[in-house]
């Protein structure tokens, strides 16, 4: 039993990890059991179930406990993480159970970001696997400093000491080429409670603590190799004295009140003048405590900023390279925009070059252009805007991010910080007294990209072919972006691969970009088949500059005129990565402009863009 | 963040900086585990009021509603709560339930927003005559996506826990959800360190659950330390009570209807869980204070969703009703 006020009762986030066979529920299981944490009527349940069910003969099987959903089960899916929550008078545990099976990299780096220790089981038997090396590696990687290492089924062996002492060496030797700081090896026998929450009479030979004598008492391991205050910008309230507060929270490190702040993004300097924390002022907040902070002078902040010590602030930099953990079905692409997600701030976010993919077995290098689901590679990334940060090696809080799916909303990679990479910040962009609007006036006439986007043999082309003409007899200054014609030479090195693709449309949108502001009306026929990178083309345009074009035109009706003969080799299996045969069209949800090309004759849908670009204003003669 | 507390961590011992924390932890009487879930469900309820465009807080009047009221007070301080407060009335609440919802909302200066499902009203729906499935499918979970749909909240807020049963163990802090406010284990979306995926497209929802990582003790411990208020029938009374099924249900009104063999008595009882009066089973404790309750939890061995007669309606029945939009 606990004493009622317990101050010191701190608690302690930790991943269970192991093969299917390892019987880390059974571990967990028996944790929980014998800290008393399973309600008596949970407990009956479930010896009432595996009598029915249990593949452990006349045990209680704890896997019947800590099963998941009747979803997962039906269909074979498997949810990341589960967490169990078990505890003793001195410390309460909150467990990340990862599956070992399928996905173990996405799971075990899911349940391994928010830990701060991590239980590793291993089969006494069977000895290391492929899979301990491979576990241990994630953990390393996700900043994990301290590890147990729970050698099971100790009763396989004759309870050997020997057989122990070979295994522990074996894992040490391989452990010393990561980054651990305290690496504890135990012999238990899960199934009977060998040296679980008492010592085994079985291997008197053993003389150090059991499993949960080690939890109770590993230290709770911040991660922080470095202790510089960072304070998380969440909202600007208005505070009691009417005055700007910043609610957020510290991540590390502490603050003061009168310490000299630098907000990181910006590099503006100021005094904290008064800490709130519901439901007093006070002096002082230390890493873990939510506050709202007032400064001295009026210095423009927002969400996402970070404030440091002025002597200790984070990188900033729009540029850096991170590992990246793929955790979505649908590839990491290079040349695509994400939206990044780091402390409190959001941004958009591309993968400039995938360096290298990483064997999670050897560690090894391998050659990489995209990442699958559960692929580990080392990139470089851009950001719309720079961003604060500190190396994840350091800091876990402020180096660590996700990369979203800006289509469907997916969190589809996890991400470390290594470094910042300066080389945009020696760019100063030029500016010249000769602009855009300038050049526009020259030309007499409004910049603009209307961007044709559909099927092969859609009709893109045509009718891009006649509109430019229609447009010239105004005396409108244009050019025609082609995909073939920018293929036989800017593009020449890239081919039909997603990858390639979304590379391919980000050229084509920069060099529309350039023109118009050089002041032309860009006409570009792209298949463009993907709805992020015509997104993204949108985004990096002026607001009205950017016209998207939608040639509607039914699969079927493209295959039978197929001038280019595509569709039919396609068909006859002799070409890849055909759009609408093998790779996918995303339609446009809202183009500014939708052809139906069953509708009319070339000559009546370019009139029709025309009308169209004369109500927008794009023609103004 | 959330993971550097308590302060003294591994290697860094008690010098200069950590013992302004010491005396920060000495003024307040949380235990470094209670701090630190107050901080991660305080950093949760701000990023949910700064994602969203509508969010709305679920208030049961329970335990667990009481805590997040409190924390929300915490979050926001000295403002008042950002939230609109939605309360998912079935009708058969308790009494001193709702006595209990009127007085917070009046002291805290709520914007509460009572909604019920009045088609199945007047279609005759009653708990116990009904059966609780669909009692609870009709006066529930449509009811509550009833709600979100009128007033069009784009996230909900709620005190559901994942210690409370199995098939929320695998629940997500930020959990989306699809049309008609359906929950798709396939589509959970991985949750990694303390960032928070807030986005979802126009017919999807999301839930948020800054209670996630508490237990009912540390709930119970929380209240006791932070003295907050509770509907009083969580506290042991003589209360009028039938014994039906080997459960105890209080008669709180003339409405609950007793068989010819079954009797009214008076029994010393409380409640672990609040919901509907015919379906929340009392048990015989005389724990009378938070206190005395803390105590009790510390001894007891039956899981709090014992007495809540909804969730035994067949195997993985909380799963399922979680797909249909049950909170």
């Amino acid at each position: 039993m606990h004493a009622p006020l317990h101050r010191e009762r701190d608690h302690l986030r930790f991943l269970a990890c192991g093969a299917v066979d390892d019987g880390k529920s059974t571990l967990i299981g028996r944790l929980m059991a014998e800290t008393g944490s399973i309600p008596d009527d949970q407990m009956a349940n479930l010896i009432h179930l595996s009598k029915r069910f249990g593949t452990t003969g006349d045990n209680v099987d704890y896997a019947l406990l800590l099963d998941g959903l009747e979803a997962e089960r039906e269909q074979g899916i498997t949810i990341d993480v589960a967490y169990r929550y078990f505890g003793t008078a001195k410390r309460a545990f909150i467990v990340a159970d990862t599956p070992g099976h399928e996905q173990y990299t996405r799971n075990m780096v899911t349940g391994a970001s928010n830990a701060e220790f991590a239980l590793l089981l291993v089969d006494a038997k069977t000895g290391l696997t492929k899979q301990t090396l491979r576990h241990s590696r994630i953990l390393s990687l996700l900043g994990i400093r301290r590890i147990l290492l729970a050698v099971n089924k100790m009763d396989l062996v004759d309870c050997s000491e020997a057989h122990f002492a070979a295994i522990t060496a074996d894992f040490r030797k391989f452990v010393a080429q990561l980054v651990f700081d305290h690496v504890e090896a135990i012999p238990i026998v899960a199934r009977d409670g060998d040296n679980i929450v008492r010592p085994s009479k079985r291997m008197l030979w053993y003389k150090g603590p059991t499993v949960l004598q080690h939890l109770e008492t590993v230290p709770v391991s911040t991660h922080q190799r470095d202790q510089a205050a960072r304070f998380h910008v969440q909202s600007v309230i208005r505070t009691q004295t009417g005055g700007r507060g910043y609610a957020g929270y510290v991540s590390s490190g502490a603050f003061n009140q009168g310490d000299q702040i630098v907000v990181a993004r910006s590099g503006r300097k100021s005094t904290i003048s008064r800490i709130y924390v519901y439901p007093s002022e006070i002096d002082s907040i230390a890493a873990g405590q939510a506050a709202t902070i007032e400064l001295a002078d009026q210095v423009d902040i927002s969400r996402g900023d970070i404030f440091a010590l002025s002597d200790a602030a984070p990188d900033v930099a729009d540029q850096f390279a991170a590992h990246v953990v793929w955790l979505n079905d649908n590839p990491m692409l290079p040349g695509r925009t994400y939206s990044l997600r780091i402390g409190t701030q959001a941004v958009a976010a591309t993968v400039t070059a995938l360096k290298h993919g990483t064997d999670i077995e050897s560690g090894e290098r391998t050659a990489a252009s995209t990442l699958a689901i559960n692929d580990i590679g080392f990139c470089n990334l851009a950001t719309t805007e720079p961003i604060a940060f500190d190396p994840y090696t350091k800091n876990r809080e402020t180096g660590a991010f996700i990369l979203v799916d800006r289509e469907t909303g997916a969190t589809a990679g996890a991400g470390m910080v290594d470094f910042p990479l300066y080389r945009a910040s020696n760019l100063v962009r030029q500016s010249y007294e000769i602009d855009k609007s300038y050049r526009a006036k020259m030309k007499g006439q409004k910049p603009a990209v209307v961007w044709f986007t559909g099927l092969p043999s859609a009709g893109k082309s045509t009718i891009l072919n006649l509109v430019e003409q229609k447009l010239s007899r105004r005396g409108i200054h244009t050019y025609a972006l082609d995909g073939d014609n920018l293929r036989l030479g800017l593009n020449r090195d890239l081919g039909f691969t997603e990858a390639d693709r979304v590379e391919n449309v980000r050229r084509a949108g920069e060099v529309a970009r350039l023109m118009a502001d050089a002041g032309l009306v860009v006409l570009c026929a792209f298949v463009s088949p993907f709805r992020n990178e015509r997104r993204s083309v949108r985004e990096r345009h002026d607001s009205g500059e950017f016209i998207e074009v939608f040639v509607d035109t039914p699969l079927a009706v493209c295959e039978t005129r197929d001038p280019k003969g595509l569709y039919a080799k396609a068909r006859a299996g002799k070409a890849f990565n055909v759009t609408g045969i093998d790779s996918p069209y995303e339609p446009p949800d809202h183009p500014e402009i939708h052809l139906r090309t069953e509708t009319g004759t070339p000559d009546e849908l370019a009139e029709q863009v025309i009308a169209n670009l004369t109500r927008m204003r794009i023609i103004v003669r | 963040m959330l993971n550097a507390w308590p302060p003294y961590g591994a290697e860094s011992c008690y010098i200069l900086k950590d013992f302004v924390s010491l005396i920060c932890l000495m003024i307040s009487t949380l235990s470094h585990h209670l701090a630190q879930l107050e901080t991660e469900a305080i950093v949760i309820l701000r990023e949910a009021a700064a994602a969203f465009e509508r969010p709305v807080l679920m208030y049961s009047i329970g335990k667990d509603s009481s805590v997040l009221l409190h924390l929300c007070r915490k979050a926001f301080h000295p403002n008042r709560i950002p939230f609109t407060v939605l309360h998912i009335d079935t009708t058969w609440k308790f009494r001193d339930m709702i006595a209990f919802r009127d007085r917070m909302t009046a002291e805290l200066d709520l914007e509460l927003i009572v909604h019920t499902n009045r088609k199945a009203i007047e279609d005759g729906i009653h708990p116990i005559k009904s059966g609780s499935a669909v009692y609870t499918r009709e006066m529930k979970t449509f009811a509550l996506r009833e709600a979100l749909d009128i007033y069009r909240f784009d996230a909900a807020i709620g005190g559901a826990r994942r210690d409370e049963e199995p098939s929320r163990s695998k629940e997500r802090i930020f959990s989306v959800r699809g049309p008609n406010h359906s929950w798709d284990p396939r589509r959970q979306r991985p949750e990694l360190w303390h960032l928070y995926n807030s986005q979802i497209a126009a017919d999807e929802t999301m839930r948020v659950f800054p209670l996630s990582n508490w237990t009912e003790l540390d709930v119970w411990e929380y209240i006791l330390a932070e003295n907050i208020p509770v509907v009083p029938l969580y506290f042991a009374k003589e209360r009028p009570v039938v014994e039906r099924g080997g459960s105890l249900i209080m008669i709180d009104d003339e409405r609950l209807e007793l068989a010819p063999e079954e009797k009214r008595q008076n029994r010393l009882i409380r409640f672990r869980s609040l919901g509907c009066y015919p379906l929340s089973a009392a048990v015989q404790s005389d724990a009378a204070s938070v206190a005395d309750i803390v105590k009790e939890l510390r001894t007891t061995r039956m899981s709090e969703r014992a007495g809540r007669l909804i969730d035994v309606d067949e195997t993985a029945s909380m799963e399922r009703k979680k797909r249909e939009g049950y909170f």
